[in-house]
């Protein structure tokens, strides 16, 4: 299964990880390389969009959960946006919900 | 050695002889014998082309010239493809150490298992654990004290393979330094989190699910830390509930509650815990449904909790072409009727 990253940058601060196809064992360090340097900027706002990703398995939470850390390491923010309702429920069921922000709006903002 | 080279020289010597003599099919079938022969002797390409031209002038002395030259030119040719021959003669030995190392661990990781289920009167019991490849991330572990009670957990280690294996034992540890009298489910989860926390990379946590089961009472007490649902069967209403206890999953705060929830067992009601193994079970058609997962119990439903997780398991990894995806675990606790 292929997965595939586009960084947009909505300013200075801002940037947009656009993310599409499928996050499991073998394309979650593709996500890893591309996600975690973001997070490392002092004060950045990472938003994550998911909206054309169809399924994540827990190795591909992981990665969110260690670019999680990686942020509030660095005083930046980790916002994920886009999730389908499977990918939501994984979220929920694994309590990581709490930890991490998820939008329950659309996209717009991504777009 | 020189010897062995003299043996296959005269050998290929009357193969060649033969097959110049009348070219027959049993003439190429000695070839591939004696193909077989060198990859066995482990003999480069190279040195097969060199045989070759050594008998071959030796039957006809008087090649045409630039003949010799020709083979000359072919052995430089073949030199490459002779190191590449070796280099993977030498992957195949070091794949075969570390596969001998893997099965040393994979044995190793079956004793951190129960190798017995408890036998606690007025109640039926199944499990099976199946992993994807050879080490497994999902653990399951079961406890009886001498009140008849049972603690039974089930947990998931993010990913698989090697490095789930690894952090099975923290957890397998963990859960032995607890006395074998019955912990509280919230409380359990609250002093394993505390351990995994501290032990475990930023971006590895760990499911799980923790049930205790009072026979004298027939309570089922549990509380989850992130782990897939698992199903309740009301044997009164013919139904499956989902299974669920809110928590976060182990390893990421420090300082976690985990809520504990009751339910009072009737007879032939049935708890069903799972790995994601089970839920994730992906054919052609895409992810199954859990409902689909429920329709199976019930198919088997009339069978002892061994035999249900069994057929279960059997009809989902046909489902996936009997190639897992992720490591299985299914368990059925089911009080008598």
């Amino acid at each position: 299964m292929n997965l595939s990253t586009e960084v947009i940058e909505k300013s200075d601060k801002k940037k947009i990880l656009k993310v599409a196809g499928e996050v499991d064992a073998y394309t979650a360090p593709e996500l890893k390389a591309n996600l975690n340097p973001l997070t490392e900027e002092e004060g950045a706002e990472v938003v994550v969009d998911l909206t054309e990703v169809s399924y994540i398995d827990s190795t591909g939470l992981g990665i969110f959960i260690g670019a999680l850390k990686s942020a509030e390491n660095h005083d930046a923010t980790l916002r994920l946006t886009g999730l389908n309702e499977r990918v939501k429920r994984l979220f929920t069921i694994t309590g990581l919900d709490e930890v991490i922000t998820i939008d329950d709006e659309n996209t717009e903002e991504a777009k | 050695m020189a010897e062995s080279k003299e043996l296959l020289h005269d050998q290929y010597a009357n193969i060649l002889r033969a097959y110049l003599e009348e070219q027959s099919e049993q003439g190429l079938y000695y070839a591939q014998q004696f193909s077989k022969r060198v990859l066995e002797e482990q003999i480069s390409p190279e040195e097969v082309v060199s045989l070759h031209l050594e008998v071959l002038e030796e039957f006809f002395p008087d090649l045409p010239k630039g003949a010799h030259e020709s083979f000359e030119l072919l052995l430089e040719v073949m030199m490459g493809y002779g190191l590449a021959y070796r280099e993977h003669q030498s992957l195949r030995d070091k794949t075969k150490e570390l596969e001998a190392e893997i099965n040393v661990a994979a044995n190793m990781q079956q004793t951190f298992l129960p190798d017995e289920i408890p036998h606690v009167n007025g109640l039926d019991v199944g499990v099976l654990s199946v992993p994807a490849s050879k080490m497994s991330g999902d653990y399951y572990h079961f406890v009886k004290d001498d009140h008849d009670c049972v603690g039974l957990a089930i947990a998931d280690i993010i990913g698989k393979g090697i490095p789930a294996a690894l952090c099975m034992s923290m957890i397998k540890y963990t859960m032995d330094s607890y006395p074998e009298q019955r912990l509280q489910p919230g409380a359990l989860l609250e002093n394993v989190n505390r351990v995994v926390e501290q032990n475990i990379a930023s971006n590895m946590f760990i499911t799980m699910m923790y049930g205790s089961y009072d026979s004298r009472t027939h309570q089922f007490n549990y509380a989850g830390a992130g782990h897939e649902p698992g199903f309740y069967y009301k044997a009164a209403e013919d139904t499956f509930e989902e299974l669920h206890a809110k928590g976060i999953v182990l390893g990421i705060k420090r300082n976690t509650d985990y809520k504990e929830y009751q339910l009072t067992v009737e007879p032939g009601d049935f708890v069903v815990l799972l790995s994601d193994g089970v839920t994730e079970c992906r054919t052609d058609d895409g992810f199954i449904e859990r409902e689909a997962i429920t329709r199976l119990i019930r198919t088997y439903q009339h069978l002892p909790a061994q035999e249900i997780v069994n057929h279960v398991f059997y009809e989902l990894e046909r489902a996936q072409g009997f190639q897992l995806r992720d490591d299985f675990t299914l368990i059925i606790l089911r009080r008598n009727v």
